[in-house]
């Protein structure tokens, strides 16, 4: 017994080192990141090693949403949203429909998949530079079709100022309420089906009602701003999408190949017995098997594009006004301009953005395991 | 594959179709590869817009020798970075999930989610506390504090990487190994480490590439001097006058080392790749 003891004050010991490192460097800094946002902390003398820092509460946050200077800021953030949820859509489409593609087998299915993941090999820089010169306004991309006889191709890919989809940030609170509206009643249609009394009570009612506030409550609500400032889908922002989704859609091919071959055959001859074609067995039994394939697929992309630095540096440069990120202009806010506090406050709005998603997923994991 | 239930006709459409979608995936992914070559086997007054698809008239290899000497320092140091931060992290992570795979306590799977997390935080959250503490190390600015952080930043998925595989050895072998008198660190050298070579292929390739690829803490906490692989390719490329062949020759050098682990390496590297979002 003594002995089984001392040994397992062994095991925590070796890991004991890693703990102190991880509790610091991870959660002891987010909180001093928390702190940081909290202060004045920057201008002159900044880079000192005890810079002086006063508490000014939350004026960091309330300027970078509602301040006059800080709209650079705002379309960062839309520009990001936009940017995972297209990287989201764009990367599990492809990589989906080219893992489906593969699990028919075809011939040479080692060098396709070999050539479909080869860029998640590649660091960022290598392929933003690479993207950079195949995006340049008269050549690359742009000049392929004349290689068919046809015109070439005059979008600016990087360098666009066009906007679509624009929205007024004045009513931020009302677009707020609009997307709460519209995700409660998608979540009430999807368990409609399933259980039809919690779905109206807790998703479809609410948001209904949530949807008819935002409606006609609209001019009641006080504005963000006090004056019109329109934000939208930055078209520059598509170039790096298309590489970004050039880069990681043989991830999630290489996520979901995997799910399909641990599917067993007899559940697909099972399936095809039953009468089932090729595209309703994918369809009705593979994809809604590999649903937990697919989350991790959108917690590790989110992620990927929320923390988005690399790419953009390499494609379009630090500080390109049109593909703008707020970790870009984390970076340059505290490195160049050696505003700290604000930096610190960008970082965290990321990271909360960020915990949405991840916070959720690392809890359900941990009662799995725990579970099991 | 499928029953020749249907009609050979339609199996046949199918067939081609695939085929087709197949090639021209293929032709979209190996796109840039071919720009990145053809670009860099050009002499620089045969670069220009227009003529960007269409192959050098000779190659011309001197591009490949002038990014080296330009980025001769970067690779020098990344290699040093890579290895160290590699071996340290790997040790480290084989250890942490040789205690939280056989030695589970109380309140260790409360930990090892923990760790988890610090996986998945956008790194700019921990940047401005990391400089600072750096610099009151007196480590900020050169390769032992980037190493430091890429240790730190690397346990968690090296530890979940090991966690999965030790998982794998039945605890029968090592409750037998404790009756014949095995303690901690013993079980560990004798059973554990001999099996776990493939595991340790698995994370140090995974290491690898990260910290070769790596980018925001390179250029945040390094000096010139001391500038990573990646940083010294951004600076090739990032002037507005730039012949592009030194930035694709440059691309395809930093792209190299990890391409070739892919290639010859490859099912180790989708094993890493798999091992942060598939649970075992």
């Amino acid at each position: 017994m003594r002995e089984a003891s001392r040994d397992r004050l062994k095991a925590f010991l070796t890991l004991l080192p890693s703990i102190i490192l991880i509790g610091i460097f991870v959660y002891g800094f987010i909180g001093n990141t928390v702190w940081i946002s909290m202060t004045d902390w920057g201008g002159d003398g900044a880079l000192a090693l005890e810079p002086t820092m006063n508490f000014v509460g939350l004026a960091n946050y309330s300027d970078l949403f509602t301040g006059f200077l800080s709209s650079g800021f705002r379309q960062d953030l839309v520009n990001a949203v936009y940017y995972s949820i297209m990287l989201l859509v764009g990367a599990i489409g492809l990589g989906m429909f080219i893992a489906i593609l593969l699990d028919q087998k075809p011939k040479g299915e080692d060098i396709l998949r070999t050539i479909f993941l080869y860029p998640m090999a590649l660091s960022f820089i290598v392929s933003g530079t690479i993207w950079r010169w195949l995006l340049a306004p008269q050549g690359g991309v742009n000049v392929l079709p004349t290689y068919v006889g046809l015109p070439p191709l005059t979008f600016q890919w990087t360098s666009s100022t066009k906007a679509i989809l624009e929205f007024n940030w004045q009513n931020l609170i009302q677009i707020f309420l609009y997307i709460a509206s519209f995700a409660l009643i998608l979540v009430g249609l999807w368990i409609l089906k399933n259980n039809q009394k919690r779905a109206v009570k807790y998703w479809l009612g609410p948001g209904i009602i949530v949807g008819l506030i935002a409606w006609f409550g609209g001019g009641l609500f006080p504005e963000a701003l006090f004056m019109e400032e329109t934000h939208g889908f930055n078209l520059a922002t598509l170039g790096i999408i298309m590489a970004t989704i050039w880069q990681y859609s043989g991830y999630t091919m290489a996520l979901y190949l995997a799910g399909f071959h641990g599917i067993s055959q007899d559940l697909r001859d099972a399936a095809m017995l039953d009468g089932a074609s090729n595209a309703s067995y994918y369809r009705h039994v593979a994809i809604p098997m590999l649903k937990p394939i697919t989350i991790s697929a959108v917690i590790i992309l989110s992620h990927i594009s929320l923390k988005m630095f690399d790419l953009i540096f390499a494609m379009t440069g630090p500080d390109n006004a049109q593909t703008g990120h707020p970790a870009l202009n984390m970076y340059m806010t505290t490195f160049r301009a050696n505003d700290f506090a604000r930096g610190a406050a960008i970082a965290i709005v990321l990271f909360m953005v960020a915990a949405m998603f991840i916070v959720p997923y690392v809890v359900s994991q941990y009662r799995q395991r725990t579970k099991g | 594959m499928s029953k020749p239930t249907t009609t050979t006709s339609r199996i046949t459409i199918g067939t081609i179709s695939m085929y087709g979608a197949l090639f021209f995936l293929a032709l979209f992914f190996l796109m840039p590869a071919y720009m990145a070559i053809v670009t860099a086997l050009k002499p620089p007054a045969e670069i220009n817009l227009s003529t960007a698809w269409e192959l050098p008239s000779k190659f011309h290899w001197s591009s490949f020798s002038d990014a080296l000497s330009l980025l001769k320092s970067n690779i020098v140091s990344s290699v040093i970075l890579t290895v160290c931060a590699t071996t340290l992290s790997t040790v480290l992570g084989s250890l942490n999930g040789y205690v939280f795979s056989k030695w589970k306590f109380k309140g260790s799977e409360f930990i090892f989610t923990l760790f988890l997390f610090g996986m998945f935080i956008p790194y700019q959250v921990i940047l401005i506390p990391l400089f600072q503490t750096l610099r009151a190390m007196n480590l900020y600015g050169g390769l032992p504090g980037l190493i430091l952080a890429h240790v730190v930043y690397g346990l968690p998925i090296t530890t979940l990487i090991f966690r999965n595989f030790y998982s794998q050895i039945p605890t029968a072998l090592i409750e037998s190994a404790r009756l014949d008198g095995a303690g901690f660190f013993s079980v560990y050298t004798r059973i554990v480490f001999p099996l776990s070579i493939p595991g340790f292929v698995v994370t140090g390739l995974w290491q690898v590439t990260q910290v070769w690829n790596e980018f925001l803490w390179g250029i945040c906490l390094t000096r010139h001097a001391d500038n990573p692989i990646t940083v010294g390719l951004a600076q090739l490329a990032g002037g507005q006058a730039v012949s592009w062949n030194l930035p694709m020759a440059g691309s395809i050098m930093a792209a190299a080392p990890v391409l070739l682990i892919y290639i010859f390496l490859g099912r180790y590297f989708i094993r890493g790749l798999l091992a942060g979002s598939v649970k075992e």
